[in-house]
């Protein structure tokens, strides 16, 4: 019996008839180069993003105001940097490294997301990031735990339960600042206003000027369109800032009959400035990955060196 | 009362501090996985300090808290070792720090174990889970920073140099260790550090470390006298609860 390789076509049809079935598309799969492309770009970008991400709350460690607070605070950024491990993982089943991931970030070839490129002013902040950029997170979190590629789907059904957790503790901060005195509340409403449009510009340029989203709805990468999570986001997140009293920066938003919210606009020059390295914290956070970076060669040398000494 | 006070708090700031100092380190790691580890231990430290904290202020009786504690004393007030406080110079400080005080909090709550005092043997014993995992790490540390390459293996002597004057300060007796060891409350020092120095020269050798010829040692902390480096530690610590005196976080 003579064995005949499947032809392209043929496997971009087998490829395309699992994705409509729902059937997640696995490391050993066959897989189009540009499904592939796409995934080590997002995966790398999102496992970049849980990295980078650790700064601005790393920023107030060391001033957090309680013991509770501290070991919270301490215990979020551990698990943020979980999720980067896990999502590198993930990501290497792509046949990419980690060394090579982060090389790219470096290089500044790979992005993270452009929201840790703002800065944590006060205290506050630490409940506006919680709240409203892990908030942010899981709404488009949760819609990737149904993305077509097995690794990243598992990666997200185990990263949103954390998340959801930590949109609660960002959420209880700012509750008991707006409880506390005049100066707290003044601070909270200050990261308030400060993260709000930030967090909405996580969810990316509207549909219509959004250059990777067709072929990665097409696939089922993604599941859900920009304006689409971007508007659940703003529906679930506007009566939790009037229950306790603070005020959504945005002169323009109009509640519509339906109940649902219409945001004004939004800043796209900012946006792209911030995307294109321009924003008030970019180089920052950069130059810190990279200087701890090289400042461990020396560890990770030794390390190495001692485990062939030993061979572990 | 008062004595009991002073040794509740010599255990929790050294805890407190060490801690604090890991926790400075976030996002400055070698590599992922060991930021977590350092973020892990500081974890672990800080819930040590808390729990000793609070029952610091319950027997103390004041109405106050564990955060008045940690928050709202002064630098005098703190009664930590020096070692603790010392920065996070590279990689190698870090870890001969980590490793100095982790053999002694190993062989020091071993014995609480056996304390009279019902809540310092329940803290001890519950805690030697994490610092039996501390000591495990930093004594790999030590051996793959010692016995790698030449530039890590110098790069730790220098700090064993550097460090070294403050690691006699845990088993130096203060009237509250004698206080608390007659009264089977506290430990006896002495016990603990010579089975201390035995680690210690174990991992010393295996990691081709050499403790320094001039033992000269320093001490203060536990006394209330600290390095330059406390008051710059507390200050940042301490920043929004005395900015702020009245609000609750
Ligand atoms: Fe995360
Ligand atoms: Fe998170």
């Amino acid at each position: 019996m003579e064995i005949v390789a499947p032809s392209t076509e043929q496997l971009l049809a087998d490829f395309e008839s699992k994705i409509n079935a729902e059937i997640k598309i696995e490391p050993r799969d066959w897989m189009p180069e540009e499904y592939r492309q796409n995934l080590i770009r997002q995966m790398s970008q999102h496992a970049h993003s849980e990295v980078i991400g650790m700064q601005p709350e790393g920023n107030w460690i060391t001033r957090a105001p309680s013991l509770r607070s501290k070991k919270i605070l301490l215990a979020k950024i551990q698990d943020e940097g979980g999720h980067g491990l896990y999502l590198y993982s993930a990501a290497e089943t792509l046949g990419v490294s980690r060394e090579q991931f982060i090389q790219a970030l470096h290089e500044g070839k790979a992005k993270y997301a452009s929201v840790f490129n703002y800065p944590a002013l006060n205290w506050a902040d630490m409940g506006a990031i919680g709240w409203l950029v892990d908030g942010a997170a899981i709404t488009n979190q949760v819609s990737l735990q149904r993305t077509s590629y097995g690794p990243y789907s598992r990666a997200m059904v185990k990263i949103c339960k954390e998340e959801s957790f930590h949109q609660r503790q960002g959420y209880e901060i700012m509750w008991r600042m707006m409880e506390g005195t005049k100066d707290q509340q003044q601070m909270a409403q200050d990261a308030l206003n400060r993260w709000w449009w930030p967090a909405l510009m996580m969810f990316g340029p509207h549909d219509s000027d959004s250059p990777h989203s067709t072929l990665a709805m097409k696939w089922k990468i993604k599941r859900e369109s920009n304006d689409q999570l971007r508007e659940k986001f703003i529906n679930k997140t506007i009566p939790q800032a009037e229950l306790i009293g603070l005020k959504v920066p945005d002169q323009n938003l109009q509640l519509l009959e339906d109940e649902t919210y219409k945001h004004g606009d939004i800043n796209w020059d900012e946006f792209w400035a911030v995307v294109k390295g321009n924003g008030p914290c970019n180089q920052q956070r950069l130059e810190h990955h990279i200087r701890a970076h090289k400042e461990g060669a020396w560890v990770r040398e030794t390390a190495i060196a001692s485990a062939k000494k030993h061979n572990i | 009362m008062e004595a009991q006070k002073k040794y509740y708090l010599q255990l929790a700031d050294n805890a407190l501090i060490l801690s604090h100092r890991l926790s400075e380190y976030s996002s400055h790691g070698p590599f992922l996985e060991e930021d977590l580890a350092n973020t892990n231990v500081a974890l672990d430290l800080i819930g040590i300090a808390e729990s000793i904290l609070e029952q610091t202020a319950k027997i103390d009786g004041k109405g106050l808290t564990g955060d008045d504690l940690a928050y709202r004393r002064g630098e005098h007030e703190f009664y930590n070792c020096l070692l603790v406080e010392q920065p996070n110079t590279d990689f190698a400080f870090i870890m001969v720090r980590q490793f100095l005080t982790d053999a002694f909090h190993f062989y020091f709550y071993s014995e609480l174990t056996k304390s009279k005092d019902k809540f310092l043997s329940a803290i001890a014993f519950k805690s030697l889970k994490e610092i039996t995992y501390h000591l495990r790490r930093s004594s790999e540390w030590l051996i793959r920073l010692g016995d790698g390459t030449q530039l890590a293996n110098d790069k730790t002597q220098h700090a064993v140099n550097t460090l070294w004057k403050y690691s006699n300060e845990f088993f130096t007796e203060n009237e509250v260790d004698i206080e608390m060891k007659k009264s089977g409350v506290g430990v006896d020092l002495k016990e603990v550090k010579s089975l201390w120095s035995q680690k210690v020269n174990e991992i010393f050798f295996m990691a081709h470390l050499k403790i320094p010829e001039n033992d000269f040692q320093l001490t203060g902390g536990k006394q209330g006298n600290h390095t330059e480096y406390m008051g710059y530690i507390l200050t940042e610590m301490q920043f929004l609860p005395s900015k702020y005196p009245d609000a609750k976080w």
